[in-house]
């Protein structure tokens, strides 16, 4: 069975940095894969690079057996910038239908087929109850909630979640957590979710992929995240500490590195 | 009222100025539906300004203003276009551009004294004074950006909406970008043909601005800002006709009476503010 992603050797220099350097992962499908790491760890970067945005300098990455390429089809993504549309009365649901085949030429009238398509992505994404309602009276959950319907259109088998959770409070990252766990469950995608903080993920992800120091280590939670492995790829001494059910990381010299911190 | 309308449109240049009108009103709302998701507003101001050194300089080498704005405008539309995003942190720079471009007018102004008198004419517009030859001019300048913009719309409103995920999808966000400011140049030349450079904002701005905050689809947010947008210039020449003063007071003053309606509306009852 061919791998969802294959990464091999991979390595990016941005502007003559090295921002990666011979990352490693094997991702079977249906495999939830949370991605995490401190700022500028190049979270974001992996991501581009899977889409075809930023080339790689080093190895392959494939998508599905195919060299990862830009306008990939089976790679639907929710990018981390947020759109803002103060001001104007742009419906939930406009939002979705414009980018639903949003690649094509002519005008944006969207046939009987892509309009079923809008509503499959909005059901599935759990925006219908407030479909009709401007983009700009949202909250930011509903706000992120279109942002993964748009991520859905055209059945994708890989779907790149970047950074879904920031600014969201807890309460709404559970239940942003729950619907992209339904769907992982309902329609088999492989997910790839970065995120600041391994607590709200715990229960749902089945490896992590963390990066730090321009290299990267894929494994189980209890494999990764561990004082030996994360001060391996620090190449500091980091504690990774277990109370009720979270994981903090800190450095041993004091000072934390990944808890629940966001934007 | 009727008898005074046949009388009205019984005149030539009136005649021609609702036609000249209604061709910068249309794509002027089309393309201000795009000015408005995009937010580049400053842009249309920007290149409206611009196109005043072309519009006076043209007189220098003798041809006419609205071709030496129209090559101005699209040149820096195009230029704005290529370096997109950076322009937005440059405010300072964009200020000072348009200040020697404005400055540069006014030098162009003075060295072709035959000329003064046309700058009110340039500055706040002069519909009455389209003439058939302009009137061509500006319907094949107006069909050939709505044609391009229309066959660039589905692409340009998704990278609106969602520009890095468009960009995933294959969708060249500069080349669309330098598309579209082209147009935006055009249409800017072209509506400082009815309400002049100083007033462009309005006609590119108004409609849109006012649809797109009422309206919660693509399609009813276009045709309502058509259908602002001629109803403005419509009235406003008909009143011009009406009252001597001039159209460029009466298109301005609708818009901004139905901009103030509009904001009060959407602030009070639809709750577009949170």
């Amino acid at each position: 069975m061919t791998s969802a992603l294959a990464i091999a050797d991979a390595g990016v220099r941005l502007g003559g940095h090295e921002i990666l350097r011979a990352v490693n992962a094997e991702i079977a499908p249906g495999e939830f894969i949370g991605i995490f790491g401190p700022n500028g760890a190049g979270k974001s970067t992996l991501i581009r690079a899977i889409l075809g945005l930023t080339p790689i300098c080093t190895g392959t990455i494939t998508v599905f057996g195919v060299p990862a390429g830009r306008a990939n089809r089976l790679i639907g993504y929710m990018p981390q910038s947020r759109v803002s549309l103060e001001g104007t009365a742009l419906s939930a649901r406009s939002m979705i239908a414009a980018v639903a085949a949003g690649d094509g030429w002519g005008m944006p009238w969207n046939r009987r087929g892509l309009r079923e398509e809008v509503d499959r992505a909005m059901e599935l994404a759990g925006v219908e109850e407030y479909a009709n309602r401007p983009f700009a009276v949202l909250s930011g959950g509903e706000r992120q909630r279109v942002g993964l319907a748009q991520a859905l259109l055209g059945k994708p088998q890989l779907l790149l979640l970047d950074e879904p959770l920031a600014s969201l409070d807890p309460k709404n990252q559970m239940l942003l957590i729950e619907r992209i766990a339904d769907i992982k469950k309902t329609t088999g995608t492989t997910i790839l979710f970065t995120a600041h903080d391994v607590n709200p993920l715990l229960g749902v992800m089945d490896r992590v992929l963390y990066i730090a120091g321009g290299e990267a280590a894929i494994g189980s939670i209890d494999d990764v995240i561990t004082s030996e492995a994360l001060s391996h790829l620090y190449k500091t001494d980091i504690r990774a500490i277990r109370v009720e059910g979270n994981i903090f990381i800190v450095a041993a010299e004091g000072g934390i590195i990944e808890a629940a911190h966001h934007d | 009222m009727i008898n005074q309308l046949t009388e009205y449109l019984s005149y030539d240049f009136v005649r021609s100025a609702l036609i000249a009108g209604s061709l910068a009103a249309v794509l002027g709302a089309i393309v201000g539906y795009f000015v408005v998701i995009r937010r580049v507003g400053f842009a249309a101001h920007a290149l409206a300004h611009v196109g005043f050194t072309g519009a006076t300089g043209a007189a220098l080498f003798g041809i006419s203003p609205l071709n030496g704005m129209l090559v101005i405008s699209v040149l820096a539309g195009a230029m704005m276009g290529v370096f997109g995003n950076r322009l937005h942190r440059s405010e300072i720079a964009i200020g000072m551009v348009l200040s020697v471009c404005l400055g540069v007018g006014t030098l162009f102004l003075t060295l072709y004294s035959g000329f003064a008198g046309q700058a009110s004419a340039i500055l706040f517009g002069n519909i009455f004074g389209v003439s058939w030859h302009q009137i061509i001019q500006i319907t094949i300048l107006s069909v050939a950006s709505l044609g391009v913009l229309l066959l660039f719309s589905r692409k340009l409103l998704f990278a609106s909406i969602q520009p890095d995920l468009a960009e995933a999808r294959g969708v060249s966000l500069s080349l669309l970008s330098v598309v579209f400011m082209i147009i935006l140049g055009v249409s800017v030349t072209l509506a400082s043909q009815v309400v002049g450079i100083l007033l462009v904002f309005t006609l590119i701005i108004g409609p849109a601005g006012i649809a797109a905050r009422l309206f919660r689809g693509f399609w009813s947010g276009t045709a309502a800002s058509l259908v602002v947008a001629l109803a403005a210039v419509w009235t406003g020449i008909i009143l011009a006709c009406a009252t001597n003063w001039p159209p460029s007071f009466w298109i301005t003053g609708i818009l901004f009476v139905l901009y103030l309606l509009v904001e009060v509306f959407s602030r009070f009852v639809l709750r577009l503010e949170r």
